[in-house]
């Protein structure tokens, strides 16, 4: 038993914040923010916005491309760093606003939240738990972001995907680390200081990243998860038709195709949305998918606070 | 080991190896954080070593240094 993705949406903030509008309330540049991470522009949630609206977009616009209705919906994954409250979970407010009674469950596994999803909602649909999933990533990372500091805060944006899968005779093959202790603050947010009289833990909560050392986290993590799955099948990357990467900086990327070759295999879109966490890899399958045929060999692949990675190789 | 880091690093910037000043900061020749991270992941692997990267580690004569005492 195995999975198959039949629908794909995505919910995106209506805002678009240019590097150009960071130029202008922060001492940075287009070249600056374009040259070292591809980024041209993100979408933020702005007004009154929320991200259970974004989720809600996508979760509906995957079920409609699925041709599933809500009430078919066996198991509902959200994958988010954190959603509108801390408490219910996103997806239990996303299963109140799309009218449906099932399972739910929130992951938070950073970046790779949606390989993640994959993996947990394979087990589930291979076990007969399940005949259809729905798994929702969605981000609002303009919350974590310290917006004092330019060096982070221009790489971010929100958004929302979300895929519908059902049961399938082809079974996905994953690849996952998790490296532990060995380097998890490299990439993190603390939680913020609370009022308990009891304690003195203070952070202002931001998120914090050391660019160096995630880049070589990054690019060691994508060849080592790529070339498990590969050996594993006994495939070259000459057999695998499209590689979706965790967009998180164009120079990631290339530093993959340095190490692969064939760039036509890595899409990438990381120029209009910035690094959305765990919605960029569902969000480029959403944009991406008209070049696949069916049968196509895909790797999505993952990376990011754990410090995780996470690679699946699923056929289209 | 300084022969082989300058053409690795030659190769990447797409100069002559002669061209490129080992003494002074990789941000003045042209280097900025994520292409040393690069770099430095391709010199790891060229030269069999762990790199860890400090900001003491800032031009190419104190990279080789730093790799010849490992």
């Amino acid at each position: 038993m195995g999975l198959k993705i039949i629908g794909t949406g995505c919910g995106l903030p209506g805002k678009i914040v240019t590097n150009n509008d960071l130029a202008a309330i922060m001492d940075t540049s287009d070249e600056w923010i374009s040259q070292r991470t591809g980024i041209r522009q993100r979408r933020i949630l702005s007004g009154s916005e929320t991200l259970l609206e974004l989720s809600a977009e996508a979760a509906a616009g995957a079920l409609q491309d699925a041709g599933a209705s809500p009430e078919e919906i066996d198991l509902l994954i959200v994958t988010t760093v954190g959603g509108d409250y801390k408490t219910p979970s996103m997806s239990c407010l996303l299963a109140g606003e799309l009218g449906i009674n099932c399972i739910t469950l929130d992951i938070n596994m950073a970046c790779c939240g949606f390989v993640y999803a994959l993996n947990a909602a394979n087990a589930y649909l291979g076990a007969d738990m399940a005949k259809k999933i729905l798994i929702v990533s969605a981000e609002a990372l303009s919350r974590l972001t310290d917006w004092t500091d330019r060096s982070t805060c221009v790489l971010f944006g929100d958004a929302a995907a979300a895929v519908v899968l059902e049961q399938a005779d082809s079974a996905p093959v994953f690849s996952m680390e998790l490296r532990g202790k060995d380097g998890w603050e490299h990439l993190h947010a603390a939680r913020g200081t609370d009022n308990c009289p009891f304690n003195d833990f203070e952070n202002n909560g931001f998120l914090r990243m050391d660019g160096q050392d995630i880049y070589k986290f990054a690019v060691s993590s994508i060849t080592a998860r790529i070339h498990e799955i590969l050996n594993t099948c006994s495939l070259s990357i000459d057999d695998i038709d499209t590689v979706l990467l965790h967009q998180a900086n164009l120079r990631i990327i290339k530093g993959a195709v340095t190490r692969f070759g064939s760039p036509e295999k890595f899409p990438h879109n990381i120029e209009n949305y910035g690094n959305t966490s765990s919605a960029s890899v569902p969000l480029l399958l959403h944009e991406t998918k008209d070049r696949f045929r069916p049968g196509d060999k895909l790797i999505l692949c993952a990376f990011g606070a754990g410090l995780a990675s996470a690679a699946c190789l699923l056929k289209w | 080991m300084k022969e082989k880091v300058l053409d690795i690093i030659a190769a990447y910037k797409g100069v002559d190896a002669a061209d490129i000043p080992t003494d002074k900061p990789f941000n003045d020749i042209g280097l900025d954080s994520l292409d040393v991270a690069e770099l430095v992941m391709q010199i790891e692997d060229a030269c069999g070593v762990e790199i860890d990267i400090t900001p003491e580690l800032n031009c190419i004569d104190k990279l080789v240094e730093y790799i010849e005492s490992k």
